[in-house]
């Protein structure tokens, strides 16, 4: 028992002057980019070991909510803070990029595959139950050759407030007028019908099962479990099929603004798919630590660069160089 | 001629420390979340009980057909459950072989051990297939005069949600009824053999009537824990913010709606308006255990019919 003991207290000690030099950076926020961010601090940690990441992937607005009451040292999210929310803050937060994340359209219709042509205004139309039946000519117009049976269209969609949902609204809202006033955008909306999933597993479940169904995941989601997934038609005209190119391209090209805080869906690029986002890390200005804040700082930049050859395996897309250049010069107004 | 020792004194003084912190946990979690909910009460009043909509991005809220959607899966489970559990219990306790019982009590406690999530899954990918394919058009085929066998089938909704909620429950009320019942004096069941009743009638009017209490005991267990659960109904309810008579149709509960949005809930009302719906829970949940008290006391009132 004592033994036990001791060899117990030999053990806490020595873990805490293991970690007694290096610097703690505790993070919160989005869910989505959570594995990409795993992948980083653990790689990181091989590349400068005096720097240890503890994130918990607790949503897009407990992300928010604790850069905001600075309980983290950094947040993150896949929908940018409001104007709002951003005055609420106790400093000027800025929003950085990291990789970039495509909402594919999945379906379940038996004897069609991937590839099924779909665009904005015919989304929005069957999300407002406008179109109700596969066979409608507005969908057939667009798919000369597939043979579309007359199902009803069975409407999924995600239950719990996510990311995904946000970027799949916001470009709905883009696309359609209608949509902008009735329902709008946000991570849960009013949806005016369907059904509900929790969870990327939720919809791709609902979906497998019900004939006729059609919904909205990660790319990444769709391509690992074989969901059959539509092609998007772009701004120029172009049906585009969702990949980690075509959704990189989707900021390629757009007007990006300073502050990042920007919405990529409908893409003016005519390679881009256009249901495609950021997802942001969300840090101060104003960084209170200075040890911590040039931690942050040289990992984003590792982030952006080296660390974008890890994206591809866990099915993210990397920056488009312009962006990277940009981030660069925006961390360099980071005070700490 | 009792007196009372020192140590009687501490020893009842400290445990009186113990209910005194149950009723302190209680209001201090009624407190937090009125205190919490306190934009959203302002803003929305005793309306938000009857409001139908609930859109975050207008910011416009009410709890109706969370609290509609919590209701009916509990009852329509309760029902389900009710003749289940206390069938097995009064076989268990009574008709079965030692055995038997024995073997069939230990799958009991299993199927209570089982997390929530898993039953959630195994609806996902076993009962809903079953319910679209087979037990809603049947239900919709013989049954479809009702208006609670209406409407499009998707497999998900009101009526798969109670099913599940109904496996969750039915162990606890095995579980319980049997102890109640193995608790009934086996003086009064042998009297009555003595006055010539069959097996039967001694189980409907001795042990049925002595065991009324406790069996009402564990249904209110039971629909306590209906109400609160939250994965596995999340999961195949559908999640559609509607107010329908038909069973067939996706349904959402308080619960539900918590598990689903309290973690991207960014704004102060959405929020608040998120912690007012767990204070509406909180809230059923008392109303319902007053309810089942008083139907307690009320059948508790008179002597034993049989001894009457």
């Amino acid at each position: 028992m004592k033994k036990i003991l001791a060899l117990v207290v030999a053990m806490a000690m020595v873990t805490s002057f293991a970690f007694a030099d290096a610097t703690l950076i505790n993070g919160a926020g989005a869910t989505f980019p959570y594995p990409i961010y795993s992948k980083w601090f653990d790689e990181y940690s091989k590349v400068n070991p005096g720097v240890l990441f503890n994130y918990q992937s607790i949503g897009s607005g407990g992300g928010i909510k604790q850069i905001t009451a600075k309980t983290v040292d950094f947040g993150a999210s896949d929908g940018p803070m409001t104007m709002d929310q951003m005055t609420q803050a106790p400093g000027r937060i800025y929003h950085i990029p990291t990789v970039m994340g495509a909402v594919v359209i999945a379906y379940n219709l038996e004897g069609v595959t991937k590839g099924l042509k779909l665009s904005g205004d015919v989304l929005a139309d069957i999300y407002l139950g406008k179109i109700t039946q596969w066979n409608d000519p507005r969908i057939t117009e667009q798919n000369a050759g597939v043979n579309l049976p007359s199902t009803s269209i069975v409407v999924v969609h995600r239950s719990d407030g996510s990311g995904t949902s946000y970027i799949f609204t916001d470009y709905l809202s883009k696309v359609s007028s209608e949509w902008k006033g009735k329902v709008g955008k946000s991570t849960s909306v009013n949806w005016p019908l369907g059904l509900g999933g929790k969870g990327n597993e939720g919809v791709a479940g609902m979906l497998k099962q019900t004939p006729g169904g059609i919904g909205y995941v990660e790319l990444a989601y769709a391509k690992e479990n074989g969901l059959p997934y539509a092609f998007m038609k772009n701004q120029s005209g172009a049906y585009i099929e969702p990949t980690l190119a075509s959704t990189s391209k989707a900021a390629d090209g757009a007007a990006i603004p300073d502050d990042f805080r920007a919405s990529v869906v409908n893409s003016p690029n005519p390679e881009a798919y256009p249901i495609a986002s950021f997802t942001w890390l969300l840090i101060y200005k104003h960084m209170d630590d200075h040890t911590k804040g040039a931690a942050i700082v040289n990992f984003i930049k590792w982030a952006i660069t080296d660390g974008q050859k890890y994206t591809a395996d866990l099915d993210y897309a990397p920056l488009p160089a312009n962006v990277v250049e940009m981030i660069q010069q925006k961390l360099n107004q980071v005070k700490y | 001629m009792s007196r009372q020792d020192t140590s009687d004194i501490v020893f009842r003084r400290i445990l009186a420390v113990f209910p005194i912190s149950i009723l302190i946990l209680v209001a201090g979690i009624f407190f937090q979340l009125v205190n919490a909910s306190l934009p959203s009460l302002n803003k929305f009043g005793i309306g938000f009980l009857f409001t139908r909509v609930w859109d975050p991005v207008a910011e416009n809220f009410g709890a109706l057909p969370f609290i509609f959607g919590t209701c009916v899966t509990s009852l329509v489970a309760l029902l389900l459950a009710v003749p289940i559990g206390v069938g097995t219990a009064i076989y268990l306790a009574e008709y079965a072989p030692p055995k038997v019982s024995k073997a069939i009590s230990i799958l009991v406690d299993l199927l209570a051990a089982i997390p929530s999530v898993i039953y959630g899954l195994w609806g996902i990918f076993v009962l809903v297939p079953c319910m679209r394919n087979s037990v809603q058009p049947f239900l919709g085929k013989y049954l479809g005069f009702l208006p609670f066998f209406q409407g499009p089938n998707y497999g998900v909704g009101f009526l798969a949600a109670s099913i599940i909620l109904a496996i969750i429950i039915v162990p606890f009320i095995i579980s319980v009824s049997r102890e109640v019942i193995l608790a009934v004096p086996s003086v009064y069941k042998e009297s009555t053999y003595a006055l010539g009743t069959t097996r039967w009638e001694a189980t409907a009017d001795i042990v049925l009537s002595y065991g009324r209490v406790g069996i009402l005991g564990a249904v209110i267990l039971a629909l306590g824990r209906a109400i609160g659960e939250t994965m596995a109904v999340t999961m195949i309810i559908g999640n559609n913010v509607v107010i329908t008579p038909s069973l067939f149709s996706p349904g959402y509960t308080l619960a539900s709606v918590l598990a689903n949005e309290f973690a991207e809930a960014a704004t102060n009302l959405y929020l608040s308006a998120l912690i007012e719906i767990g204070l509406v829970l909180f809230l059923v949940s008392i109303i319902v255990n007053i309810l089942a008290r008083l139907l307690i006391w009320s059948v508790t009132k008179g002597p034993l019919d049989v001894i009457k």
